[in-house]
């Protein structure tokens, strides 16, 4: 839809990507645009695939996109990053987190652990950060969610104060700085090229 | 007052709040679980979870005669249950304001069907509207309270997983100032509903229903938006977003009511337009009512099963496909699995070594039918595990054990009445109760097991095993579903009774089991001999290497020491406390 952009947050139950979510539709908010947020509740939260959809824009009508119409993709996982990879326009912003987590039939030896998917993704433009490690480097290592948020922020037309400001009221006050640290890895991982636009 | 983002849950919640209601009443079931659970944080409201959808509507019942306005909310499956006092309420009405919220699955994203509610209020002759939005939910929720009190009539509102669960802006308002409640006083040819008095209710009825039909026609929520006369789409709920996106010249006949239909609107709109279609999420609805008054629609093609789409919508009016990327192929799936650390595991490791035909019911531990656990051969509704075990056994079909498996929540909702069909006519199966103390699946809401209300206030705790005794159960257990080999003592025993015995697996939920003390284990590469055991508990923390040796994921490892208790080579061994949990989001 002109006018409208539209963020997909793919990871697995658990990785936090509802809350990620949250903070770019209430950024988005607070830039003063028309916003809708869908997320899935319920069973698929017991470590399944789980995606967020955060659009915004002058007048958004649906909360959910078809194929194709992403304009950035935020993986929080390497396999979920090549399952929504069609998620994404062909123009649009893919970053990845490098981080696997394998589903059951991988762990059980039931399926292969898939190979060659880095390069798959890499061959469609995605650009990778470890948030894992950079969240443990900010001193939060479950902030990971925050250091995808800072690589999201680059991308997106909103001021850094306003991402910081969202942050902050979101999270425990005792982690407040380190989340920012978190974000701000995240974001820098990007602005350096890592992620580049 | 500045617009807030809200979910549509929420915005329902909000719209009750509004409305002046004074008691929300439900069951969990996603996706409508959060509506009470942002209900109770409002003011001068009190709301509880009742321990089945029945008995939910039935509590509101009560309040609407008393003459306060009232909110009962359920999943679509769960207006299955409440569906006996629906259908009398529309023949005696309300005293105070009476809304049932009704959220729908389709999709199927966490149910067991996809059933369309909007038969229910034809069927029970109730009004429905139909929310698109977040704005719209808070609007209609508000409104139906009114509505109610003027035709007499509970008012079903209808969402969907898409309303429920998506954020959209609100512009807020205040709560309505109640009037002072009169006293209670009896109503018998209104509330007494015997043969003579419901015979009269029943004309009445039909007369609130004519009256009903009127008002749709002038109901502010049923509005035809005139854009591009060639086309008109006749819509609602979220289906008006994909329209609006996919067709944005399209003119548009928006139903917010969605019974009864706006009739005259419908013929108006049906003469202003070239060619008219109808578009709407599982079964067509609108589409044979539209056809019963003689109007011709254009045949889209659009499925009766799963959701709508924009680009789904957009293609069936001729729009190309759009172009995407190829996909990447043979992804192993990841279903949504057992959490590490679950006690249910332990009880289904057993029941695999007992061999045993396992019915099983609705919540978390329906995932124990997935592989590698495979330990589940059915779930239908919520209760059936119990009946299902006591049939089987009828049929007679059945060689191995045959176990019923209820979650705690579950058997408060519909277990309790077969085990006593199971008592009283002699059946000789075993029911597990598997009793996390929390309705998990939705989300850790209290119920009667748990002793905790929707506002976190003590409660009485449910004894389950006094309970079962009392139904007459002459072999009951409780055991600690942790300690595997004593589960698999206990339910070989409870197998071969010979009577109907009842285990009680009791184990809180790992999600509620603070972290503190956590012991996580490794694999001792000397000891093992990758023989799998551990493996096939299908835990998310244990991985199957290519070396062969399993290797356990530390961070993800609880420490519940049940992949210890199935090695026999003792090469499961803690490695002391794990990494820093900090707070993150």
């Amino acid at each position: 839809m002109p006018g409208v952009t539209t963020v997909v947050l793919a990871g697995v139950g658990g990785q936090g990507t509802i809350l990620a979510g949250d903070v770019i539709a209430k950024v988005a908010v607070a830039q003063g645009y028309d916003v809708k947020l869908s997320e899935v509740h319920g069973m698929a939260q017991r470590g399944g695939s789980v995606d967020t959809i955060v659009r915004f824009g002058d007048c958004v009508h649906s909360p959910i996109v078809d194929p194709g119409v992403a304009d950035h993709l935020i993986a929080f996982e390497l396999i979920e990053a090549a399952r929504r990879l069609t998620a994404l326009s062909p123009g649009g912003r893919f970053v990845v987190n490098t981080r696997t987590i394998q589903p059951l039939p991988v762990l059980t030896g039931a399926m292969g652990a898939p190979t060659g998917i880095e390069a798959a993704l890499a061959y469609e433009g995605a650009v990778f950060l470890d948030a894992e490690a950079l969240a443990c480097e900010a001193g939060s290592p479950r902030s990971a969610n925050v250091v995808l948020l800072g690589a999201a922020s680059y991308g997106l037309p909103f001021p850094e104060s306003s991402w910081r400001d969202v942050i902050a009221s979101r999270v425990p006050p005792k982690t407040v700085e380190a989340n920012l640290r978190a974000f701000d890895l995240g974001r820098k991982a990007c602005s350096e090229g890592a992620c580049g636009v | 007052m500045s617009r807030l983002l809200m979910s549509g849950n929420e915005a329902v919640a909000r719209g009750a709040w509004e409305a002046g209601v004074k008691v929300g009443v439900g069951y969990p079931g996603t996706p409508s679980t959060e509506v009470l659970e942002n209900l109770v944080k409002y003011e001068d409201v009190y709301c509880e979870w009742a321990p089945n959808e029945k008995v939910a509507a039935e509590v509101a019942v009560g309040v609407s005669v008393g003459g306060a306005r009232t909110l009962v909310t359920m999943k679509h499956v769960g207006l299955n249950v409440a569906a006996d006092p629906l259908f009398t309420l529309a023949y005696i009405g309300v005293g105070g304001g009476y809304v049932l919220l009704v959220a729908d699955d389709p999709g199927m994203h966490s149910s067991q069907n996809e059933q369309d509610s909007r038969n229910y209020a034809a069927f029970a002759k109730v009004p429905m509207l139909e929310p698109s939005n977040s704005q719209e939910a808070l609007a209609f929720t508000r409104a139906a309270f009114g509505i109610s009190e003027e035709f007499d009539i509970p008012v079903l509102v209808r969402t969907t997983t898409r309303v429920a669960h998506s954020k959209s802006l609100v512009e807020r308002g205040e709560r309505d100032s109640q009037p002072l409640l009169p006293p209670y006083a009896p109503r018998v040819g209104k509330w007494v509903m015997m043969p003579g008095n419901a015979r009269v209710r029943r004309v009445d009825l039909e007369q609130r229903t004519e009256r009903l039909r009127a008002f749709s026609n002038d109901c502010e929520f049923n509005r035809i938006e005139m854009r591009d006369p060639s086309l008109g789409i006749i819509v609602s709920g979220i289906a008006y977003e994909y329209v609006r996106e996919a067709l944005p010249e399209a003119s548009v006949l928006k139903v917010g009511m969605v019974n009864p239909l706006p009739e005259k609107l419908i013929v108006e709109f049906a003469s202003k337009v070239e060619r008219l279609a109808v578009v709407e999420e599982l079964d067509p609805y609108m589409s044979l009512r539209l056809k019963a008054l003689g109007l011709s629609l254009v045949e889209t093609g659009l499925p009766v099963i799963g959701e709508l789409s924009p680009d789904r919508i957009a293609q069936a009016f001729g729009a190309p496909v759009r172009e995407t990327r190829d996909a990447i192929t043979d992804l192993p799936p990841r279903p949504p699995l057992l959490c590490a650390g679950c006690p249910h595991r332990g009880v289904y490791w057993a029941l695999g070594k007992l061999k045993a035909t396992v019915m099983g019911d609705i919540g978390c531990y329906t995932l124990g039918a997935l592989p590698p656990l495979s330990a589940m051969d059915s779930c239908v509704c919520m209760g059936a595990s119990v009946g299902m075990a006591h049939g089987l056994g009828l049929a007679g079909t059945a060689e191995r054990p045959v176990v019923g498996v209820i979650g705690d929540s579950t058997f408060a909702h519909s277990g309790i009445t077969g085990v006593l069909d199971m008592v009283y006519n002699g059946g000789t199966g075993t029911v597990v109760i598997l009793d996390n103390r929390t309705t998990a699946m939705t989300g850790h809401q209290g119920n009667p097991v748990s002793g905790k209300t929707i506002s976190g206030a003590e409660a009485p705790m449910l004894d389950l095993e006094t309970l079962v005794k009392a139904l007459g159960v002459p072999w009951v257990r409780t055991v600690d579903p942790l300690d595997m080999h004593a589960t698999l003592a206990v339910l070989t025993e409870a197998t071969q009774t010979g009577a109907m015995s009842v285990v009680i697996a009791k184990s809180p939920c790992v999600l509620l089991v603070k972290r503190d003390d956590q012991q996580p284990f490794a694999i001792d590469e000397d000891l093992c001999t990758a023989c799998g055991a551990c493996v096939r508990l299908g835990c998310p923390a244990i991985m199957k290497a290519a070396s062969g040796h399993p290797i356990i994921d530390t961070a993800s490892c609880v420490g519940c020491e049940q992949c210890v208790q199935v090695c026999r080579f003792e090469a499961i061994v803690s490695v002391g406390p794990a990494c820093d949990f900090g707070g993150g989001l």
